[in-house]
């Protein structure tokens, strides 16, 4: 029951009435009942597309970088795109369980689970991208300060790129850690409802012992606080340091100090619209359309609006400041980039993430599941495109015209990146089917948000549970009977 | 020499938090509560004080923060100075981030360790939760006060605040 004043403005944040019961039922049912063939028809799909991705990066290690179609003017391209596109995708999450989590803003709810999950799976993409493309991955582990027999010869801790592999592993590992204890009290109301076998033994493992007990819970709600509070300041300076990657050079269209602020803005944008992608189908084939509601679609489709206009301005001021600064290369470096060769790509960028978003205005267009999810596709495209345009179109034509050169991606580029695709969609696949993908003790807490209590689900007789009696008790003393909702009315 | 604990099991959130007030004024021992979700204000109405983990958080980043300057100070100034690009070799800016970073890192870590720790939170842990209080119930253990009719008065208490099933429970301390 919601220990809250109804507001005519509060809207509930589940739009059904449900039980507890009801609830926790939902959310494990599709995890308790076989996969439909849908799944296994996405699950093939994506499967197959990992392999063959896997396929292709063998080849790439055994024969070498040459199979890239990197140059002497533009030696990074495909594979450093991608990997700034995929850790944006990973920051949305973090916002999401984090950020929204100080903000106090109970919607997060029913979406941070599955958005948490979505960064940890968008980071391995990540990494992979800067490992394989060091060309002989099997050294990987170069790039730790450890003691060697070399001199010890360390790292350099000037270099943005050492910079990255901190942040990156941190990130990943602090996401990891905050997505575990978050899963704890769920573990435990699963592995509760197992009755015996290899589930039962896993869950009782994961849950660590989980009793429900409050004096647990109220450390856990300081961790989870404590943990929000790290996380937050950490996305913003996970992707900070990734755009130094840049700007932290002379080239010109890279070495501008708007980038931090940009590229985090651009990652919450491009983030928010993956999210948004995968709740969307996932809310239709689970039935969860009454825990992630349209109010959710709509507030992400807000938050859209809000990045996407950041990232316009971040544009426009980057022109603004090549033309100001008065730098004949700068100047140059960004009328290229909108009218050289690589202008195409310029313009899909544009149309993408400056025109697109302003269809979210529209009421009728924010709260259209269809309409939303062909946007945030639309966005996605056009994120990729601009982290492809910083880096290229940087690039290829720099101070001295005679190193100028093109580049064109070679099947093998493509096929990494969409292989990537295929461990994203695998992971999360599986992901759906062995984990509660929402947060039910999350949930269950803002049950009663603004729904006055003769609004809750109604109670029914008789009881599809046994009373709770534990074997080496006693004899009840004068039990009353319990009224348990029937769960049949649950379209589960 | 085991004591008997009573356990009142309740069907919101409303009941617990009357209930659990209600021990905690009658004078019998409140073990615990357990309930399905974090409930807000039980904390005040079992009279918890708040957790002094946030401390052993700030512990956790000064010394993440210590060891990652130690560490790129000793690396780069006494053990293998290089001259990269003219910088000088304690270039402190630039050992910003990685230290920003590692202070999270340890923070992070140390924090849930600790908690775990002190939750008794462990992977083959044995502890069972109480029929239900992970699903839809909400529980309250007590012990009543050391006298014959305490026991009795324990379960009114309960049933008035509208606990909908009652258990006896054998504990040995």
């Amino acid at each position: 029951m919601s220990q809250q004043h109804l507001s005519p403005l509060r809207v509930p944040l589940v739009s059904e009435a449900r039980t507890l019961g009801q609830l926790t039922e939902e959310i494990c049912a599709p995890m308790e009942r076989p996969p439909t063939w849908k799944w296994w028809a996405a699950f093939a799909i994506a499967v197959s597309i990992l392999g063959t991705g896997a396929g292709i990066v063998a080849y790439q290690v055994g024969t070498g970088i040459g199979v890239w179609g990197l140059n002497k003017t533009i030696g990074w391209a495909f594979d450093i795109t991608n990997f700034v596109f995929w850790v944006g995708i990973g920051h949305a999450g973090t916002l999401i369980s984090a950020i929204l989590f100080l903000f106090r803003q109970k919607w997060r709810t029913s979406i941070n689970r599955a958005a948490e999950a979505m960064t940890l799976f968008a980071v391995m993409c990540a990494a992979l991208f800067p490992v394989i493309h060091m060309g002989r991955p099997w050294l990987a582990f170069w790039v730790l300060p450890y003691p060697n027999t070399r001199g010890s010869l360390w790292v350099n801790f000037r270099s943005p790129l050492l910079w990255d592999v901190f942040a990156i592993s941190t990130y990943f590992t602090v996401s990891a850690v905050f997505w575990y204890v978050g899963l704890i009290p769920d573990l435990a109301t699963v592995r509760d409802r197992v009755k015996s076998g290899v589930r039962k033994a896993l869950f009782k493992v994961l849950s660590l012992g989980w009793t429900g007990s409050n004096r647990t819970w109220s450390r856990y709600e300081t961790v989870y606080m404590l943990l929000a509070g790290l996380a937050t300041p950490l996305v913003l300076s996970v992707h900070t340091i990734v755009s130094m990657d840049f700007a932290t050079s002379v080239i010109p269209g890279w070495h501008t100090t708007i980038f931090p602020p940009y590229f985090v803005a651009g990652a919450v944008f491009s983030g928010f619209a993956m999210v948004l992608t995968l709740m969307i189908i996932t809310r239709v084939v689970l039935g969860y359309e009454h825990l992630i509601t349209l109010r959710h679609l709509e507030n992400m489709t807000k938050v859209i609006i809000v990045t996407g206009g950041l990232v316009s301005l971040a544009y426009a001021t980057e022109f603004f400041i090549a033309w100001y600064s008065g730098n004949p290369y700068e100047r140059f470096a960004f009328m290229n980039r909108a009218f050289g060769p690589y202008a195409w790509a310029y313009w899909i960028m544009v149309t993408c993430n400056v025109v697109s978003p302003h269809l979210f205005w529209f009421k009728k267009v924010r709260t259209s599941p269809a309409a939303i999810f062909v946007l945030s596709l639309v966005i996605n495209v056009g994120m990729w495109f601009e982290r492809f345009v910083i880096i290229v179109t940087s690039l290829h034509r720099d101070f001295l015209p005679s190193s100028w050169s093109m580049y064109t991606p070679t099947a093998v580029e493509v096929g990494t990146f969409i292989g990537t695709f295929g461990l994203f969609f695998t992971l999360f696949l599986l992901f759906v089917r062995v984990l509660p993908i929402i947060s039910i003790g999350e949930v269950k807490s803002v049950l009663g948000f603004a729904r006055p209590e003769h609004a809750q689900a109604p109670a029914h007789h008789p009881p599809a549970r046994p009373a709770p009696v534990a074997e080496q008790a006693p004899a009840p003393r004068g039990t009353p009977p319990l009224a348990i909702a029937t769960r049949k009315d649950v379209p589960v | 020499m085991s004591t008997p604990v009573l356990i009142g099991y309740f069907e919101s959130e409303a009941q617990v938090l009357d209930a659990t007030r209600a021990v905690r004024d009658s004078g019998h021992v409140l073990q615990d509560v357990y309930t399905p979700y974090a409930v807000h204000g039980l904390d005040d109405a079992m009279g918890l004080k708040p957790s002094r983990l946030t401390w052993v958080c700030f512990g956790g980043g000064a010394l993440g923060c210590t060891v990652a300057l130690s560490l790129q100070l000793y690396t780069s100034v006494v053990s293998w100075p290089l001259n990269v690009g003219g910088k000088p070799f304690n270039s402190f800016p630039a050992f910003i981030p990685v230290s920003f970073e590692l202070t999270v890192l340890f923070a992070a870590l140390i924090t849930v360790g600790t908690f775990l720790a002190r939750a008794k939170l462990f992977p083959g842990n044995r502890k069972l939760a109480l029929p239900r209080v992970t699903d839809d119930r909400f529980a309250i253990a007590v012990s009543p006060r050391q006298s014959p009719e305490a026991l009795e008065d324990a379960e009114q208490l309960l049933r008035r605040h509208g606990a909908v099933a009652l258990d006896l429970k054998e504990v040995s301390p």
